[in-house]
């Protein structure tokens, strides 16, 4: 009997002397490819449509936001936000210009502007958005959206 | 006297030390991939420009209104759903007669498959999808009508790409793209100053 007892082994540890190198990979992994969030949402989060004819924005340092929603307390209207405050729509041409100041000469004619906006904003709003645009040149733009269809917007 | 080893560094807290680390740039990092509908905005006009005079046959109209219910051709009620359908009727019609065409210089449109309608429009290259909004129409529904109106576009180059090369619009070379985007089906969506 004793014979087999003796005879059991130890069961060998796992060796953890790599794991410090693949938590260190995934590490980096992640340090590179994390984008911490520029700009504080003053507004609401706006909930984007779904859209199906969607094209990815190439170039994010050439891409500059404005978030159209609700406000945070509720207060009626829509809200717009350049970088990190709300904003009248007479300032988006400032905001555009401010844009193009941090960019070459070269790179301003490819300046797209994203208008991400909530799905409940009214079309004017963007309208007059698009029409300050329209003022200083600023021709391309993107309507955010999610990947989708588009028919489940409307119920 | 004998030389003492140094003693190495206990470094078992090395992972323990990576892995807060990465616990951290896992939260904080946001992989969200910016996606939308590209469009671009008309330049702004001289006001004392007259603008050209376009057949009504040509235009595709399309309102919409503060109840976000559309309207086709100024007569028909449509739904979103059916709404690309039309479209695609619309400017795959091809309905021009070579003597009709001879002055903008354009041949009949061989590729289209549509009913050839002399109601409707001439030419892809001249027909023209107008779209008309009120300031209370809600973003959501905006962006539905946009998307289909786009997507109409999007499913006769798929069609026309298939046909002539044997694959889809996007497998095909930047070239052959610009010859479809230009000649064969030109997208020509225009946006007329929304209603009070």
């Amino acid at each position: 009997m004793s014979k087999f007892q003796k005879k059991k082994k130890e069961m060998p540890a796992v060796n953890t002397a790599s794991l410090p190198d693949i938590v260190f990979m995934l590490l980096f992994f992640f340090m590179v490819t994390t984008v911490m969030r520029e700009t504080d949402l003053k507004i609401k989060k706006p909930s984007l449509p779904k859209a199906d004819q969607v094209k990815k924005l190439e170039k994010k340092s050439l891409v500059s936001y404005i978030y159209v929603g609700k406000s945070k307390d509720d207060t009626p209207g829509d809200k717009i936000q350049l970088n990190d405050r709300i904003s009248n729509v007479e300032d988006v041409q400032n905001f555009i210009f401010s844009e193009r100041r941090k960019r070459s000469e070269e790179e301003i004619p490819l300046l797209t502007t994203s208008i991400k906006a909530d799905i409940k904003v009214n079309v004017g709003t963007i309208t007059d958005i698009k029409q300050q645009l329209r003022n200083v040149n600023a021709l391309k733009i993107n309507y955010s959206t999610l990947k989708g269809s588009a028919l489940d917007n409307v119920k | 006297m004998a030389r003492r080893n140094t003693p190495e560094i206990n470094a078992g807290s090395m992972a323990d030390i990576a892995f807060l680390l990465l616990i951290f740039f896992l939260v904080t990092t946001t992989m969200d991939v910016d996606t939308g509908i590209s469009r671009k905005l008309p330049e702004k006009q001289d006001p004392n420009i007259v603008p050209p005079v376009l057949k009504e046959k040509n235009v595709f109209e399309v309102n919409v209104n503060r109840n976000d219910e559309i309207l086709v051709e100024g007569d028909t009620y449509m739904k979103v759903s059916e709404l690309r359908a039309a479209a695609i009727k619309f400017i795959d019609n091809g309905g021009g007669t070579a003597a009709d065409l001879q002055k903008a210089d354009l041949s009949p449109c061989t590729w289209c498959g549509g009913d050839k309608d002399p109601a409707s429009s001439d030419h892809p290259k001249k027909a023209i999808i107008s779209l008309q909004s009120d300031r209370g129409t809600s973003y959501a529904m905006y962006i539905s009508v946009q998307n289909e109106l786009v997507g109409a576009y999007t499913d006769l180059r798929n069609i026309y790409a298939n046909k002539k090369f044997g694959k889809g619009f996007k497998d095909l070379s930047v070239a052959e793209q610009k010859i479809i985007k230009k000649d064969i089906y030109p997208q020509i969506i225009s946006e007329a100053e929304p209603t009070k």
